[in-house]
């Protein structure tokens, strides 16, 4: 079970948590102007990488409130964590 | 005092004798004893038949990595407990235990047959076999197979104990309580960290418990243990943890431990936990797991009689039992003579010591001659003999007579936590075995299961290991120095490779407890297998609950002589948890029964109770389902309580439905941004049916939402909806469009909700809120009222799922029950409770559908029926960009229609599938489904609703539902049945 450092509560595990799936993807702001492959892309494709991941997480049994998280997918050691809006670190 | 055991040593009390029985016959043992070493003592070695071949099988081992004595033990007819390896099973007065997996009996076990069918057996046969004819798959071989798999039985009565669960935090888990994990919880202690020390075994020593003639400190081995442990008890800062296995190593240092608190208890209490879960957060972990030894791969390697070197030095030195009277070592390490030694020197004659690797010399192989033990090098073993217990060994053509083979492979370290916790191995050739290289966790492994081996490395490497854990933790200190004399037999890595056996004899085991042998791995390679992922899976080997504790290696190797590689080439397979057996009982703690899930009612549930109602489970809420009266069943009672409705006045609890408030100046503009409907142009004071799309533009959920004021929306979701629903709202209000003033908050339980439905519900509604104006040009279809009813604030909701007149009843939940209580008596005999089932048929009389029932996830609001609802002027909404998509709007698309079946009274099935043409069989495909299906009372004839391929062209056609009965002929229709025109809900 990870040990997640909300940014708003400090490190909680896991079970508090939900996740948010891959990190600033932003909606595009005029979707009638994508293509139909441009506009699968937003909703299929993501990085998956294998490393360095942005994330989202949802301290859903705390504050309530939505963070990015940068994880690493192979050994699950979460570098940091920072605000909705904010760039990643 | 049996024949087996020896008059003195070991850590057994001889004061104290155990009476315990195995398959019915009765035994004696002593209090320290296990079970296998009970048995030992008594000179029983056959406890089970294997699993395939039904081969007589011995006792093994003397820990946790035993393969084949595996037996149930049983307290009472709800406590018997399968699979439970007799090493590990504390001997108690009384104990009852049976062996497995053999019919009529463990002697004569008819299952043997198929070690002579074995041909017909081998790794994967069942990819090859049992195909034909394919019926006989169904009524035979399926039954048959089933039957015959599996070792133990399955408990048939529930679990009566009770299971503990608890968390902790340490600065430093320990993991094994032997020389190394003693020494590293002493020197973390010391330096000031928090210590939890745990060990599988009920004392801790590991193999300290087998005694010796070294002295550390200046203390006899037993003697400095005993201090050890003592000065652990006594410091504040340490938890010790006896019987506990720490089974699971899970991301960011925690740790899973089980204590068994009374399995080696005659009589527990009867209030008392059995187990205990430990879900352990560790700041720093420090392995201390020590190491397994390995069999060896020859011919009949699988007798009862057969054993590791090293458990028979433990069976005689810490339970003083001689494993039998004349005994043959195989080895392939110079160490394992120091077993045969041993046991020659307590009376065991040693027939042969039997070297594998070409020549001998070692220092104890040197003391065994000198001791007249005849000592082979460059042997190799042909084969055993023996039944139920061997009685012989071929060695170099030779065959010599003994009722023990020892064999020795060498040590390996156990690596399974450290592998489990994601930290890497690399092949170690000193070790001749992997060990782990670098950690994934805040960890690090001491003494044996990092290679280092003799108890001097042991204590010191522990002690590193603590101190360096405490360091990390920031705590300072220095590590104890231990002075040890006196050692003797340190252990020893592997000294050859296994080898293939030559020519077709007898069966070589490399995997006891799953009957694989060196020909099934033969086999994988023959076939084809090239990696050592699929020559796992191929033929089982490592694979049963030992985990290949015993086999891992061994299959390395032999694997590696196949492919032309060497063993880091083929590397190894992953371990997993657990690292033993776990009971559920011990995962589920508390979480049983009533426990098990949060259960949910309404305000008015006892109401409901009172007047009879039958329930169902919607997720965790409990809803009323029907409510029948006298001698009514459900079919009986929902006919009744929709002509109800439809005549007079229906009364519903709708309660459970999600509802979430809404609120700020940009509250309209947030919900239509998510919503397809137009809700900036809702006025105050009216309702709107809201579809919420994802963003690939298929239907997430429904609910009718209600403006109450500019800025205050209250928004009603399914029931299953709910959470789902708000967690959506809530990433675009926090993640898209921060911008916008609007908060939303979960109002699901502050409201009751109490629907009147039916011709006489304005009537009804009157009587309860006499100053309420209901008259229609007031509160007209989908408006909001606020006012006293059966006198108490409400919010009026003049909304209908049922098609007729109806009004949604809004009051505190506290409030709910009175106000239900109310309109039954306002209401008397022309008020009428119905349940969801009723509340079912009467909406799909209306082809209202149910998301999650009629849609499946992949349904946009065209398909639906719904596009009227999508709002034409918007320039953006969740979904709207993908329903714009022309595979959107494609004919052939699945839409929602209507069904009425040929024979009126005939009910389709929900989930029938429905085809174009009569008489049609697979492969032919269906063109839609059966959705909702119902007997309706009002209409008098069978009503459905159905996804169909072009199903609104089809209306008026005719499509076939094949079911085994026979097949049904519908006609395809709106999918309305009932005032199509929607006058009745104007009224």
């Amino acid at each position: 079970m990870l040990l997640i450092p909300c940014p708003y509560c400090g490190e909680r595990p896991e079970i508090e948590f939900a996740y948010g799936g891959e990190a600033h993807l932003a909606r595009p702001p005029r979707p009638e102007e994508l293509t139909d492959e441009q506009w699968a892309r937003y909703l299929y494709v993501r990085r998956n990488p294998r490393g360095r991941h942005a994330e989202r997480w949802r301290h859903l049994r705390g504050c309530g409130r939505f963070f990015n998280a940068i994880r690493d997918t192979t050994t699950d050691r979460i570098a940091a964590t920072y605000r909705i809006g904010e760039p990643p670190p | 005092m049996s024949a087996y055991r020896t008059a003195s040593g070991g850590r057994v009390d001889r004061a104290r004798t155990l009476r315990f029985r195995f398959d019915g016959d009765a035994y004696e043992g002593l209090a320290g004893d296990t079970l296998a070493s009970a048995l030992l003592a008594n000179g029983v070695h056959l406890v089970g038949r294997s699993f395939k071949y039904h081969r007589p099988r011995g006792i093994l081992t003397a820990g946790a990595e035993e393969p084949n004595a595996l037996v149930t033990v049983r307290r009472d007819a709800a406590r018997e407990t399968p699979n439970l390896r007799a090493t590990q099973v504390e001997l108690y007065d009384g104990l009852e235990a049976s062996s497995q997996n053999r019919w009529p009996s463990l002697g004569f076990d008819l299952g043997r047959v198929n070690d002579l069918l074995s041909p017909l057996f081998p790794a994967g046969f069942y990819y090859k076999t049992f195909m034909w004819p394919r019926s006989a798959w169904v009524k035979l071989y399926e039954p048959l197979i089933r039957r015959a798999a599996g070792l133990g039985r399955a408990p048939a009565l529930p679990d009566p104990d009770r299971y503990e669960q608890r968390h902790a935090h340490c600065d430093v888990l320990v993991v094994g309580g032997g020389a190394a994990g003693l020494a590293a919880a002493r020197s973390a202690a010391d330096a000031g960290a928090r210590v939890i020390l745990c060990d599988e075994q009920p004392e801790f020593g590991g193999a300290l418990l087998d005694g010796g003639p070294a002295h550390v400190d200046g203390f006899a081995a037993g003697d400095w243990l005993a201090r050890a442990i003592a000065a652990l008890a006594g410091h504040p800062r340490v938890r010790l943890l006896p019987r506990t296995t720490a089974f699971g190593y899970f991301p960011h240092n925690s740790v899973a431990l089980v204590e068994r608190l009374t399995d080696h208890l005659a009589d527990p209490p009867a209030d008392g936990a059995r187990e205990r879960l430990w879900q352990v957060r560790a700041r720093e972990v420090v392995l201390a797991a020590g190491a397994i030894e390995q069999p060896l791969v020859f011919p009949g390697n699988d007798r009862p009689g057969v054993m590791l070197a090293g458990a028979a030095k433990t069976y005689l030195r810490r339970y003083g039992v001689r494993a039998g009277t004349r005994a043959a070592l195989v080895t392939t390490t110079d160490a394992a003579c120091l077993a045969a030694l041993d046991l020659h020197a307590a009376g065991v004659e040693v027939a042969v010591i039997a070297d594998l690797r070409p020549a001998a010399t070692g220092a104890w192989a040197e003391a065994a001659r000198r001791a007249g033990i005849e000592v082979l090098a460059g042997a190799t073993v042909n084969g055993t003999q023996g039944g139920k217990r061997v009685t012989g060994i071929t060695v170099g053509g030779r065959t010599l007579d003994c009722d023990l083979v020892l064999m020795s492979g060498g040590w390996v370290p156990s690596v399974h936590l450290f592998s489990q916790s994601r930290g890497r191995l690399t092949f170690s050739d000193s070790a001749r075995s992997f060990v782990p290289s670098q950690s994934a966790e805040r960890e690090r492994s001491a003494g044996a299961c990092r290679g280092v081996y003799g108890l001097a490395a042991a204590l010191a490497d522990g002690a590193a290991a603590g101190l360096a854990a405490a360091r990390a933790r920031g705590y300072a200190g220095t590590a104890h120095r231990y002075e040890v004399a006196g050692e003797a037999g340190t252990r020893e890595a592997p000294g050859a490779p296994p080898r293939e056996p030559a020519g077709g004899g007898a069966k070589a085991f490399v995997d006891f407890q799953n009957d694989v042998t060196t020909r099934d791995l033969a086999l994988a390679a023959q076939e084809g297998f090239r990696s050592i992922e699929h020559v796992k899976r191929y033929t089982t080997v490592g694979m049963a609950t030992d985990q290949g504790k015993t086999s891992n290696l061994n299959t390395l190797g032999l694997v590696a002589v196949r492919l032309g590689r060497t063993v880091p080439e083929v590397g190894h397979t992953t371990f997993r948890m657990p690292y033993t057996p776990v009971t559920f009982g011990a995962l589920a703690g508390a979480a049983r029964g009533e426990l098990f899930d949060p259960v949910r009612t309404t305000p008015m549930h006892d109401s409901a109770v009172a007047q009879g109602a039958v329930f169902e489970d919607v997720g965790q809420w409990k809803r009323a389902r029907y409510f029948p009266q006298a001698g009514e069943d459900m079919h009986v009672a929902v006919a009744r309580e929709c002509l109800a409705v439809r005549r007079a006045c229906g009364l519903f609890d709708a309660s459970t439905l999600g509802k979430i408030a809404v609120v700020g100046p940009d509250a309209a503009e947030f919900l239509n941004r998510l919503y397809v409907n137009d809700f900036t142009g809702l006025a105050a004071g009216r309702c709107r049916y809201g579809i919420l799309l994802r963003e690939d533009g298929f239907i997430y959920d429904d609910g009718v939402i209600a403006r109450l004021a500019p800025d205050r929306f209250h928004v009603t979701t399914t029931t299953g909806g709910a959470a789902r629903v708000l967690a959506m709202m809530e990433d675009y209000r926090q993640t898209e469009w921060p911008e916008l003033a609007v908060w939303l908050t979960s109002t699901t339980e502050q409201w009751a909700v109490i629907a009147l439905q039916g011709p006489d519900a304005r009537r009804v509604l009157q009587a309860l809120a006499p100053a309420m104006d209901l008259s229609p040009a007031a509160l007209p279809h989908m408006a909001v009222a606020h006012g006293r009813v059966a006198g108490i604030a409400a919010m009026v909701f003049r909304v209908s799922f049922t098609g007729e007149l109806g009004y949604e009843i809004n009051v505190p939940a506290v409030h709910g029950r009175r106000v239900w209580d109310a309109a039954c008596e306002a209401g008397g005999q022309g008020i009428t409770p119905y349940g969801t089932e009723a509340m079912h048929v009467l909406r799909a009389e209306k082809g209202y559908i149910i998301v999650g029932q009629d849609t499946d996830g992949t349904a946009t609001p065209d398909d639906a029926g719904l596009g009227w609802a999508v709002g034409r002027k918007k320039p953006d909404f969740v979904g709207k960009r993908s329903i714009a998509r022309a595979a959107m709007a494609a004919p052939d698309r699945k839409q929602l229609v209507g069904l009425r079946t040929r024979d009126p009274q005939r009910v389709l099935e929900e989930g029938a599938q429905l085809m174009h043409l009569p008489g049609l069989r697979p492969p032919a495909r269906p063109v839609g489904h059966v959705t909702s299906s119902y007997a309706s009372a009002a209409l008098g004839h069978s009503i459905a609703l159905a996804m169909v391929a072009g199903g609104r062209a089809r209306i008026g056609q005719p499509l076939y539902v094949p079911m085994p009965g026979g097949e049904i002929e519908v006609e395809v229709t709106k999918p309305v049945f009932y005032d199509p025109e929607g006058g009745r809900l104007h009224a």
